[in-house]
């Protein structure tokens, strides 16, 4: 059992129990997929200041939303420690020559080691890829008004307009970052 | 007194509850490799079905349940009506300039808001100052909103 769940989950298995995280949150508390308003709650919580993007009560509108956001991370370390998959990512040839022309040697983490590292900070392309990608994740999740699973998979799921406007611009942002602006910085 | 006191309850129990539902969540994640730099490449790339496939299902199941939610009149375990909340649309600037420098950030990163989550529980410590780094974006937005045109 441990055995087969410790294989990488085929697309057919992990999207649909992704699906189902929707009706499950609505069925036991009436709440909507999404995670990057815990952003919000966690700046809330500690570094209010003056705006009004910050000032309520965080405890009381968003506890069920970052209890979301810590279990995603333990269910990470879950499956990191118990369903451990020794073996490195089995992504195409193709995203591998891709990757090896940019300099790109160690395929056997989920992250290419040799960026995301704490050395990876002295380099200009751990910088913007770390630094300058966190903070536009950050910054464009909340200014479009939600990210992956609150638009992508929420807000589509829906048939909500604005999550597919949402969408489309994440496509073309991850579209030029990846060949336009990787082949810069490597 | 005792209203508010099992009101604080059940604010305890939803609490755990979606302590439980993220851990889910987190597993689902990690081992669909969505979490994955590598994997996130691939998609941009249009080199594996995989990324389409892991959102496309989850959009299709989505989608089902909540026609059958909707449908049926279901109420929440709390007995709440079922409300989905609409996504604001703006002018459509906010959606679509937002929408884009998240696409920049997640085809740099590799990663979005819950697998950032997931890579730092899966030991990817480094992750920790992507988390922090995109915090500082929500904050920015949170001082910069009344300025910017949505």
């Amino acid at each position: 059992m441990i055995e087969s769940l410790s294989q990488p989950w085929p697309w057919y298995v992990a999207g649909p129990l992704t699906g189902l995280m929707i009706p499950l949150l609505l069925l036991i508390d009436n709440r909507p997929f999404g995670i990057s308003t815990s952003y919000q709650h966690i700046c809330a919580a500690l570094v209010p200041g003056r705006s009004s993007y910050f000032a309520y009560d965080w405890k009381k509108t968003g506890k069920w939303n970052l209890g979301l956001a810590l279990g995603t991370l333990l269910g990470g370390f879950v499956a990191g420690s118990l369903l451990t998959n020794p073996d490195p990512i089995a992504i195409s040839e193709a995203t591998r020559t891709d990757l090896a022309a940019l300099g790109l040697t160690d395929f056997s983490g989920l992250v290419p080691a040799e960026v995301f590292a704490w050395s990876g900070f002295s380099s200009l392309t751990g910088l913007v890829m770390m630094i300058g990608g966190g903070f536009l994740i950050g910054f464009g999740a909340r200014y479009a008004g939600g990210c992956t699973s609150g638009h992508a998979i929420f807000g589509l799921s829906d048939l909500q307009f604005p999550s597919l406007i949402a969408v489309l611009g994440f496509f073309a942002g991850g579209l030029i970052s990846t060949h336009f602006l990787l082949p810069l910085i490597f | 007194m005792r209203v508010e006191q099992t009101n604080d309850n059940t604010r305890e129990l939803s609490w755990l509850a979606h302590l439980l539902v993220g851990t889910v969540f987190g597993v689902i994640v990690t081992k669909a490799e969505v979490i994955s730099w590598f994997r996130i490449q691939e998609m941009f790339r249009f080199q594996s079905f995989h990324m389409y496939g892991v959102i496309g299902s989850a959009v299709a199941v989505g989608a089902l349940s909540l026609i059958i939610i909707k449908r049926s009149g279901m109420r929440s375990m709390r007995g709440q009506e079922i409300s989905i909340p609409a996504k604001d649309f703006g002018t459509g600037f906010r959606v679509a300039v937002g929408g884009t420098m998240f696409g920049l950030g997640w085809g740099l990163a590799g990663a979005c808001p819950g697998p950032i989550f997931a890579l730092i529980g899966n030991g990817v410590t480094v992750m920790a100052v992507v988390l922090a780094s995109a915090l500082l974006g929500t904050w920015a937005y949170g001082n910069l909103r009344e300025r910017i045109p949505h």
